[in-house]
């Protein structure tokens, strides 16, 4: 092989190389536009906003008192859902909320980091003492819903299980014409 | 040149002995919590196994196995004597020691916070001792690479360093620098809570600390495992690196982008706003390219190889490739799991995704994959590869290093790929026990009785490699000759200063580092009112 020959491969081989490279710059451009895209278009992103609470204080005042928790029919139609993560439980523990409403979840923990996950759906979020969490959803489907806690807090990790119950959107306002805080514990 | 062959042994047999406990306690956790384990009355047990599990996995043993690696690099590569071999033993004692006095009150159940540390969360002070002084060890390795360089470059001004121990060194630099997260959490948060001095510690912002080094650190564990797929593998099945250049610029690319991308992490998190979630978002897809870019070189080396061996065709040349060459297989079966792996990172750091699979089994089957699969595959088939250099002895039963190898492969394939299942149907992670009565959690007793099963074909695996290297410490001697690292098709005699030289990374990396790491951290440590109660483990 002479040294020309040597030098086109070596010229083809960087050919194909940068080729190569430039593809994949576009992929990860595509990527990140899409990402923006979805964001910004859609209001489809992680939690925005961070919000602080004193977790030594909440059970006090401020709106994670325990007479609070629960959810309630705001006068738009709307849906908030208020609960906290403690070792080793959720309060309330079942969480009641009606199908087809925009529904706001805030929540944080009174003590370590715990998680929120609703099964079956993409609601996930942690929940960081000294921090308020909050999430937006919507169900359609009616039913029960496992909510396990999915951040180990200490040796009860494994029992901390929560429920979802999506009920059906007017016995829902029923239940709330009482008005209060609804949950659905010991149901 | 390999003089200090003692050092290097000393740090892979002890990288291996505490993989194979670690590994052991892996295969227990996956038996005892699926539906072919019986109930573990305490779950308190579950969590110290784990917590060990993590500790030694991530902590100890890659690390040692990427330095055991570096002092080989710097010897073979720059052909001259280790200098601060004096210090390189400290860093290892260091190591030792460390990791024993990190180990004590895990066993003793006053550490279950698991490697990740969790605050508010504090364990024994000893532990998170410890785990300080095996990072403080491998920093030694970290400025001893650094060092011998330097007095190479010394001797040769201006040449070429080769690929190998650039390489080296810049993951050195790169895992200096992401353990700095981790080193600000422990002396500045936890230490202090834990030796009694404060009793508050901000929860959110020690996540944010951590999640600088959580992402990073799988870079530092990979770094051994791409310096084999440039420098090693092509030269064991007769082939040569299709790009000096290119191979520069992925190692360069990873210095500088592994870095500032760790909050992806805390995508779910209430203390970080979406800006910099995304600004990070965006840094992790910037991340795939030097992997692509890898794919694509090694790909090229390979078919050099083959069309070496007479291979023809598009595709042709594959069939001829040396199957029977340990190496060989291991690169394969690494790729394979670095490509379901890499997929599935793709959707954990994804804006949008992420939330589907967040700290579900997903993540856990994803890493699995990832780090226990692709990397530590080629952990192997590093060991493989230098122990007849390291012992002076044959390593020739190639047969069972195949067996060892395909188990390896096979298990990690069964073990991950329902975890990613019962990861998408909600799977929390990091649990003791699962009611699989309840009909809701039912139908995933399936699959991780798989995950079960795969456990126990990957420590059967892990038995055998300790098994093989064990029989490779009293094979018949025999001279393997002088160490060497694939040599370039079109090897230059001269790199360009930026393709020779770290200094101008390794300021982009710090650079890139404050500016995504810089304002969330401020603000963070800067808001009143978030300090919390710390909760002691094991005090009740």
């Amino acid at each position: 092989m002479s040294a020309e020959e040597t030098h086109h491969s070596a010229d083809v081989a960087a050919r194909v190389e940068r080729r190569w490279a430039t593809i994949f710059v576009i992929v990860i451009v595509m990527m990140a536009a899409l990402a923006a895209f979805a964001g910004i278009h859609r209001a489809t992103m992680p939690q925005p906003r961070v919000e602080t609470t004193d977790p030594s204080r909440i059970h006090l005042s401020g709106e994670f008192v325990e007479s609070n928790l629960g959810s309630v029919l705001e006068a738009d139609g709307n849906v908030t859902v208020r609960a906290i993560g403690q070792q080793y439980s959720f309060t309330p523990a079942c969480i009641v909320v009606p199908a087809d409403t925009p529904i706001t979840m805030r929540a944080t923990s009174a003590d370590v980091v715990h998680g929120i996950l609703i099964q079956g759906t993409n609601i996930n979020t942690m929940l960081v003492p000294g921090y308020v969490s909050e999430q937006l959803m919507r169900f359609t489907r009616i039913g029960d819903y496992l909510m396990p806690c999915q951040e180990f807090c200490s040796f009860g990790h494994e029992g901390m299980w929560g429920k979802v119950k999506v009920i059906d959107k007017s016995e829902f306002a029923n239940r709330a014409k009482a008005g209060g805080r609804l949950s659905c514990v010991g149901e | 040149m390999l003089v200090n062959r003692k050092l290097i042994l000393a740090h892979f047999w002890f990288a291996f002995a505490v993989f194979g406990v670690a590994l052991t306690l892996g295969a227990w956790q996956m038996f005892i919590r699926s539906p072919i384990g019986t109930w573990l009355s305490n779950p308190e047990l579950y969590y110290r196994s784990l917590t060990a599990h993590g500790t030694v996995m991530g902590y100890v043993f890659p690390t040692l196995v990427a330095m055991g690696l570096g002092y080989a690099i710097s010897e073979s590569a720059l052909e001259q004597r280790l200098v601060g071999v004096r210090w390189a033993w400290a860093g290892f004692w260091l190591i030792v020691g460390g990791s024993i006095m990190a180990v004590i009150p895990i066993a003793l159940g006053r550490a279950s916070v698991l490697y990740t540390f969790y605050p508010p969360l504090i364990g024994n002070l000893f532990y998170y001792l410890g785990v300080v002084l095996v990072v403080v060890g491998s920093w030694i390795w970290v400025a001893l690479m650094s060092i011998n360089l330097r007095i190479w470059r010394k001797a040769h001004p201006g040449a070429p360093v080769p690929l190998a121990m650039f390489a080296n060194v810049a993951g050195s630099y790169l895992w200096a620098w992401t353990a700095v997260g981790a080193a600000l959490e422990l002396l500045l948060q936890i230490i202090p809570v834990a030796a009694g001095l404060k009793a508050t510690i901000d929860a959110g912002l020690a996540r944010v600390f951590f999640s600088w080094t959580l992402h990073a650190i799988v870079y530092f564990w990979l770094m051994p495992t791409y310096i084999a797929y440039y420098t090693i593998v092509p030269r064991a099945i007769g082939g040569r690196v299709y790009s000096d250049n290119m191979a520069r610029i992925a190692f360069i690319l990873f210095l500088v982008v592994a870095m500032p991308i760790g909050m992806h992490h805390t995508f779910a998190d209430p203390q970080v706003g979406a800006g910099f979630k995304f600004v990070h978002s965006a840094f992790t897809a910037l991340v795939t390219l030097p992997t692509f870019l890898t794919v694509f070189t090694i790909c090229a080396s390979i078919e050099i190889a083959a069309r070496l061996r007479g291979g023809r065709g598009m595709f042709g040349w594959i069939r001829v490739l040396p199957w029977d060459n340990p190496m060989m297989l291991a690169l394969a079966f690494s790729f394979v799991m670095l490509g379901f792996g890499g997929a599935g990172g793709l959707i954990n750091m994804s804006y949008q995704l992420d939330a589907s699979i967040h700290n579900t089994q997903w993540i856990t089957g994803h890493f699995h994959l990832i780090f226990g699969g692709a990397i530590v595959i080629m952990y192997f088939a590093i060991a493989y590869d230098l122990w007849p250099h390291l012992t002076g002895r044959e390593l020739n039963d190639l047969r069972l290093i195949r067996t060892q190898l395909w188990l390896w492969f096979i298990g990690m394939i069964v073990t991950t790929f329902p975890w990613h299942w019962v990861g998408i149907l909600g799977m929390p992670r990091r649990m003791a026990y699962f009611d699989f009565g309840d009909p809701a959690i039912a139908p995933q007793a399936l699959s991780v009785t798989f995950s079960a099963i795969g456990g126990f074909i990957l420590l059967a695996s892990g038995i055998l490699f300790l098994v093989i290297l064990a029989r490779g410490m009293r094979a018949p001697q025999a001279e393997a000759g002088a160490y060497r690292f694939a040599a370039a098709v079109h090897q230059s005699a001269t790199v360009p200063v930026a393709l020779n030289t770290h200094a101008l990374w390794v300021a982009l990396m710090i650079a890139l580092t404050i500016t995504n790491y810089g304002y969330p951290i401020l603000t963070l440590a800067t808001t009143e009112g978030t300090s919390v109660p710390a909760v002691y483990v094991g005090a009740q």
